[in-house]
């Protein structure tokens, strides 16, 4: 598996800032939220502020692993009238503008009614790098394997502290790009503690092979992502992000940003 | 109909042709493979069956009665009609079925905490009482517009000793209800289960779901074979996430005579936006956690649902129903809202049974199948639930009570 993580543009990105610095902060944002043009707006100012790899959230009615920030931001992107292919839209249009690698953050069931391959073709034509799945897992998801691998995608599974071995396993023999490591059992949103879970499940993930791993889910500080960084390749923050966002705008989150980057020793 | 030279009974997942399976994050996977296993476990120990058959006949009251409304069939085409009596089971309706089983299993695997979601308060207060008899914790999530359209139930689980959660987040109905208890279990997995109210969600609910509640049909079989000396011609259920539809259903899969009839709650007409008639309007997709058949939109966001009744207002249906639609076995047409309350009416007004809104679209849907099959059919069905809860809302519809909830002078 090695050789194929090797040539995928997020996997290159985060080891690129594993030799330069601690490590890669991935940073989340949803597609659409305040407005289409306002969300490009931030996520690039998130990449000229010192992220290495955009994570876009695509809104969806009903975001079971979303804690009351993300939530809110994407009921107001649907509202807003968000529409689906918004998001090759925006992948684009920030690709145009930056280099970072863009990941898709997607429930299920738009991807199916889309079509599988379709999306995989839209996306990949938008210069879009892969998709993270929260509730697509390696064991359900044939159909998504068979187009990422068709069309060079990554894919980003989640492991999680409950996860058993086997499943660990799975979940890195599947991954390209990264395996998101869920930090804590809960839903998104910040945390003042990062649970020791994180840095055990790193560790185990390792035993099963993993070369790039990031650390999602609470975390909301630089000195969280500085603490991160000692033991896994990458930190994800998102909550904290949208957050700064809502409250103060492109400027705001792009100030949030290099603060946060600062976690990771640039 | 596609092939049914083995017993369609015997479908046990994950998969339901091409339904069901299980889309959840990771985080929730060792949970639902834990219970798997602990439910398989269970199935082949005749200790487990004796406790839930003993809780079945000392706390719930089964076997439930059969109850023929001659006065009520002369209106369905004068039809024989059957009511099995769920609504007299505590609790009052079919929803205790499943809670007892799942909370045996629940302490079986060492959990102390149990959450549930509910619509019209029935399931919230089924497994608030089975938390009470078990000492166990109780958290229910209900959207916060049926907490106001049922604020008797969220009183009678209060006062069961559960906490009562209502939802703000999404439509504020049952699907955001289902979201939001999915969340508390993802962080409070390792203490707590998930007691879903319907055969819908992740591999292994609709399945053990569908076991606990199958039992609803296993007596009535027996019950009418006893009445009638024969199947019914019909067995009608309402259908919401579908569990009682499938409990009735399940026994007379394989006889192919009977037909089966879901209804489901089309509120002001399916071709309205203002309906919950998920197998009549909606296509396949995957919601809370299955592969199954929902309303959305073309970009596959869920849409909101419309029923008077609070139990059925739901936009998915369990796995089962959609396969069982797509073979042929059952059928699932749509009721609107006043031909339910038209029919809860007059089944007060008739026989003195005050049902369920839910039981009603059942009740509606057997006025119409009664006429298309004539005065020689016999109908069986669901009577899920009592209508205590609805009184308020039956009352207003009616101009019985004004908008304060004062009777009429």
């Amino acid at each position: 598996m090695s050789q194929i993580i090797h040539e995928s543009p997020v996997a290159s990105t985060i080891a690129a800032a594993n030799a330069e610095r601690a490590g890669a902060l991935v940073g989340y944002l949803p597609v659409g939220f305040p407005s289409l043009d306002a969300s490009v707006d931030a996520a690039v100012a998130l990449v000229e502020n010192g992220v290495d790899v955009l994570e876009l959230g695509l809104p969806y009615s009903d975001p079971v692993m979303d804690g009351p920030v993300i939530q809110a931001a994407t009921l107001a992107s649907l509202q807003a009238g968000f529409r689906l292919t918004d998001a090759f839209t925006a992948v684009e249009r920030i690709r145009a503008r930056v280099d970072a690698p863009v990941l898709l953050m997607t429930y299920w069931n738009p991807v199916l009614q889309y079509g599988v391959d379709r999306f995989a073709d839209d996306l990949a034509a938008a210069g879009g790098a892969g998709l993270i799945t929260p509730d697509l897992t390696v064991d359900s998801g044939a159909d998504w394997l068979a187009a990422s691998d068709r069309t060079g995608l990554d894919r980003v599974f989640l492991a999680a502290p409950t996860s058993t071995d086997a499943r660990l396993r799975l979940a890195v023999e599947n991954s390209r790009g990264f395996v998101y490591t869920v930090s804590t059992m809960g839903i998104t949103g910040a945390r003042a503690d990062l649970d020791a879970a994180a840095r055990t499940l790193v560790a185990r993930l390792r035993e099963q092979g993993a070369d790039s791993l990031a650390v999602g889910i609470g975390v909301s500080t630089a000195e969280q992502i500085a603490e991160i960084l000692g033991y896994a390749d990458g930190a994800i923050v998102g909550s904290a992000l949208v957050k700064a966002l809502a409250d103060g705008g492109v400027a705001a989150v792009g100030r949030l940003a290099a603060e946060l980057a600062t976690g990771t020793g640039r | 109909m596609t092939d049914v030279s083995h017993s369609l009974r015997a479908e046990a997942g994950p998969f339901f042709g091409e339904f069901g399976g299980r889309f959840m994050p990771e985080s929730l996977i060792a949970a639902l493979d834990e219970l798997d296993e602990a439910y398989q476990l269970a199935k082949l120990d005749p200790a487990f069956h004796q406790e839930l058959a003993a809780l079945g006949r000392t706390y719930t009251g089964r076997p439930s009665i059969l109850t023929e409304v001659p006065r009520f069939g002369r209106h369905a085409g004068g039809a024989r009609v059957i009511l099995k009596r769920e609504d007299l089971n505590h609790t009052g309706s079919h929803k205790i079925n499943n809670v007892l089983g799942q909370a045996l299993i629940a302490r079986r695997i060492g959990k102390t905490r149990l959450i549930a979601e509910t619509g019209a308060g029935q399931h919230g207060v089924a497994t608030a009482t089975a938390a009470a008899l078990f000492g166990m914790e109780c958290v229910v999530y209900m959207g916060e517009v049926d907490t106001e359209r049922q604020a008797l139930n969220v009183a009678r689980m209060r006062l069961l000793g559960a906490e009562v959660i209502p939802v703000k987040s999404g439509t504020r109905t049952l699907k955001d209800a289902l979201n939001e208890a999915f969340r508390d279990w993802v962080a409070n997995v390792e203490n707590t289960h998930y007691l879903l109210g319907t055969v819908a969600g992740p591999h292994p609910f609709p399945v053990m779901v569908r076991d606990f509640v199958k039992v609803i049909g296993e007596e009535a079989r027996q019950q009418v074979l006893e009445l009638t000396g024969a199947l019914p011609d019909a067995v009608t259920a309402c259908v919401g996430g579908g569990s009682n539809a499938i409990g009735i259903f399940h026994a007379f899969l394989d006889d192919t005579s009977v037909g089966l009839y879901g209804y489901e709650a089309a509120g002001l007409g399916a071709d309205t936006e203002k309906h919950a008639a998920t197998i009549t309007k909606g296509r396949p997709g995957v919601l809370h956690g299955s592969r199954s058949i929902m309303l959305q939109d073309a970009d596959g966001q869920t849409l909101d649902s419309h029923s008077i009744s609070a139990g059925l207002d739901y936009p998915g249906v369990g796995p089962e129903h959609a396969w069982l639609a797509s073979i042929g076995r059952a059928n699932y047409r749509p009721i609107t809202d006043d031909a339910a309350m038209q029919a809860f009416r007059l089944l007060c007004s008739t026989e003195g049974i005050i049902p369920a809104i839910e039981s009603a679209h059942a009740l509606a849907g057997t006025l119409e199948l009664g006429r298309e099959l004539g005065p020689d059919a016999t109908i069986l069905v669901s009577l899920s639930g009592r209508g205590d809860k609805d009184v308020e809302t039956a009352g207003r519809y009616f101009d019985v009570l004004d908008e304060q909830g004062n009777a009429k002078v």
